[in-house]
């Protein structure tokens, strides 16, 4: 169910019912609706402190991360959506963006905007280098190519990489530290300094805001690249690549730009984590974290523009809620039933709760792999074209056509 | 000389317990072509099964003895070992042994393990992409550790040898150095005992006719299939016999390395790195990378490598996968035309 959108408002007019008569009404053209659609985004994720109030949710740590792992899941869907490649060592450039904008706070200045600079450049050159070599092969050695590389810069920042990375105890502020632009200009702090914009506390809603709004920008990027003739090209390198190498393109180098603009989301993402808090560890570049947003990714769905961010909002908000929970607050969840199903009910919901969150992970993550590789998104639309009926499945089938042609 | 003979057994633990695991991948590869990433959670679960023996044996049973009391005036409870307090002399032995008793548990254990994750899962994703594949198990490996996580806890949780094999060998000894080369008889047993099992799953598909309807399945399942053969009932039985060898190799390092619940997703990445650099689809290539990196592994933990190259031994078997990989992307013994993309 891919659609290519390319500007053909004509076809899509030819092909509708016309009323008798009357002016022809105008039709919404797929630019007007990419329009629409970034806007609601844009509405939705300014307000989410709002309309997430009677989900619980609404606290500025856990909206700064719905918006950080939006950022990165959306960023590793331009590698993995349209290119097709599985990426496992996507963690990697998040770490690496992190220790960079620690490092630009240390050395430099505690405005964010150097930090998130030097984050995405430092990732970008590391992806670049990574994918270089990861894209020589395809397929599972792809996967395994980029595994190697992340399980490698996360030994080697733990090991000898410790100068650097602070090993295990993670790279911290210190209040001696340089910060050599800040003392340049007089900037002087009692303890440690807060990471600021121009003079507002990256801390709490101010931190979400400046979140949000790069999520926002990053997202507006993404819809270019999906909608722009080079995103075209990497899904004709997902559909059939030798087909597009046979036709006279040579794809490595637009599936190294995929890999390097995936990256550069990863450094951001990383270097806003550093914003929302000045500390970066090696766990954030563990394959596991690789592997959190490849499912992000996925129950969101991959290859769709909203798919990623709903997936990553999903898991952090079930992340939350999930390990909050313990026994006892299972008891009185339960309370409405008879104490011997109620015993049996907290046995059972038990070990997928609290330190068990990572159990319910893995049997969402099958889940969504068997019934729905398609993700949330294709969710939707299979339920929206189960309302639509008849004439919703004959526009499906019509768009299934337009590509072809 | 006696220290890269040290050097070299060093790297033989390991590198049987790599080996298994790669034979195990590599077969479940070249018969199903499923990229099967749960198999490290096997080598864990197998882990587990001497864990699990070693708790049922130690068992205790309390009985509370009226005649005397504690400090505490309470009745004092008697605790013993229910199996020295019903066998005596054989109890205590069969605790000692509980380590290579559990391999007798972890086959048939295994075996089911590997039928049904065959039946019930993996087979619904033959003709699904690779990347959906590798995402399934992976969710299923998460599963598995998880959910021994909540039985038998987060710490490691460790194993002894018997007594018999306890101890150390001089080596050196036998080779007319004596006392330069100390080495735990526990991983020369390992070692000799993952050659046995690769030995044996060699002879299996090589010299029996079972093995080599699996053989001709793998080069050409459809002829196979003509032929009136359930190829896919046998392709079962090897998914299960993978799990076997992955287990085994899991019971018996337990004294080697406590297990613990993601012991099964360090050496999963490992052995995938060791199924790449052998070739993808070849059994020898799996069994020779493994020991191959094994020892390469051992060779960079020398503290006199690690002063030229420092961190060197943390990354050696990264660095090797990646420059096989693009000097010869089939691996050492891979064969032709086999995912070489």
């Amino acid at each position: 169910m891919r659609k290519i959108a390319i500007s053909d408002g004509d076809i899509q007019v030819s092909t509708r019912q016309l009323p008798p008569e009357g002016p022809e009404p105008k039709p919404i053209t797929p630019a007007a609706k990419d329009w629409m659609l970034f806007l609601g985004f844009a509405a939705t994720v300014l307000t989410m402190p709002i309309w997430l109030q009677p989900l619980g949710a609404a606290y500025p740590d856990l909206l700064q991360k719905f918006a950080i792992f939006g950022i990165f899941a959306i960023g590793f869907n331009i590698l993995f959506g349209l290119t097709g490649y599985l990426s496992f060592g996507h963690a990697a450039f998040l770490g690496v963006g992190s220790y960079a904008a620690v490092w630009s706070f240390k050395l430099f200045t505690m405005n964010v905007l150097p930090a998130m600079l030097l984050g995405v450049l430092v990732a970008g050159l590391f992806a670049l280098l990574i994918g270089f070599i990861s894209l020589r092969r395809a397929g599972i050695y792809f996967s395994i190519l980029t595994l190697a590389f992340a399980q490698m810069s996360y030994n080697l920042a733990y090991s000898v990489l410790t100068p650097i990375t602070n090993g295990e105890t993670g790279l911290q502020l210190r209040g001696n530290d340089p910060r050599y632009i800040d003392r340049a200009f007089g900037v002087e702090s009692v303890g440690l300094p807060q990471t600021n914009l121009f003079g507002i506390d990256m801390s709490g809603y101010p931190g979400f805001y400046f979140c949000a709004a790069v999520l926002i920008v990053m997202f507006l990027i993404a819809m270019r690249i999906f909608r722009s003739p080079y995103g075209l090209k990497l899904r004709a390198i997902k559909s059939n690549q030798n087909r597009m190498a046979y036709t006279g393109f040579n794809t490595r180098p637009y599936l190294l730009g995929a890999f390097v603009i995936s990256g550069m989301y990863a450094g951001i993402a990383g270097a806003l984590l550093a914003v929302t808090d000045p500390l970066a560890g090696a766990e954030r570049m563990q394959w596991t974290a690789s592997g959190e947003v490849v499912l992000m990714t996925i129950l969101g769905g991959a290859g769709t523009l909203i798919g990623p961010f709903l997936g990553a909002t999903i898991i952090k908000y079930f992340e939350n809620i999930f390990s909050a929970l313990n026994e006892a607050e299972l008891a009185s969840a339960f309370s409405f039933l008879p104490p011997p199903l109620q015993e049996f009910a907290v046995t059972i919901v038990n070990p997928f709760v609290g330190e068990g969150w990572h159990l319910t992970l893995g049997v969402i993550f099958m889940v969504i792999v068997i019934f729905l590789p398609g993700g949330l998104v294709e969710g939707f639309r299979r339920i929206g074209r189960l309302f639509r009926g008849r004439s919703g499945k004959r526009t499906a089938s019509q768009a299934e056509v337009q590509p072809a042609e | 000389m006696d220290a890269i003979l040290l050097q070299v057994l060093n790297g033989l633990d390991k590198g049987g317990a790599y080996a298994l695991i790669a034979l195990g991948l590599t077969l479940v590869f070249g018969t199903l072509g499923v990229v099967n990433f749960a198999h490290g959670a096997l080598f864990m679960l197998g882990a587990f099964c001497a864990v699990a023996l070693n708790e049922a044996l130690t068992w205790e049973i309390v009985t509370v003895d009226p005649t005397r009391t504690t400090a505490w005036g309470t009745p004092l409870e008697v605790r013993q070992p229910y199996l020295e307090a019903q066998f005596g002399d054989f109890g205590a032995f069969l605790v000692d042994f509980s380590v290579p008793l559990a391999i007798l548990v972890a086959i048939p254990f295994m075996l089911l393990v590997g039928v049904i994750m065959e039946r019930g899962l993996v087979r619904f994703f033959y003709k699904r992409p690779h990347a959906e594949q590798i995402l399934v198990t992976f969710g299923l490996a998460i599963v598995l550790q998880e959910i021994i996580k909540s039985v038998f806890g987060a710490n490691p949780i460790p194993q002894g040898a018997p007594d018999m094999v306890a101890g150390s060998a001089d080596i050196g000894a036998w080779f007319g150095m004596a006392g330069s080369i100390i080495y735990p008889w526990w991983r020369i047993v390992y070692f000799l005992f993952s050659v046995l099992i690769i030995g044996i799953v060699f002879a299996f598909l090589n010299f029996t006719t079972y093995g080599m309807v699996v053989r001709a399945g793998m080069q050409d399942r459809e002829t196979v299939g003509f032929l009136g053969i359930n190829i896919q009932r046998r392709f079962t039985i090897v998914f299960g016999i993978a799990a076997v060898v992955a287990g085994l190799a899991g019971v018996m390092y337990t004294p080697i390395l406590p297990p613990d619940y993601h012991l099964g997703m360090d050496f999963l990445v490992l052995s995938f790195v060791v199924v790449v650099v052998g070739g993808m689809g070849s059994l020898s290539g799996a069994v020779l990378a493994g020991f191959l990196l094994g020892i390469l592994q051992s060779f960079a933990s020398m503290t006199e490598v690690k002063a030229i190259l420092p961190g060197i031994d943390q990354i050696i078997i990264y660095l090797v996968a990646v420059i096989v990989l693009l000097v010869r992307p089939r691996g050492l013994m891979g064969r032709t035309g086999i995912m070489e993309t």
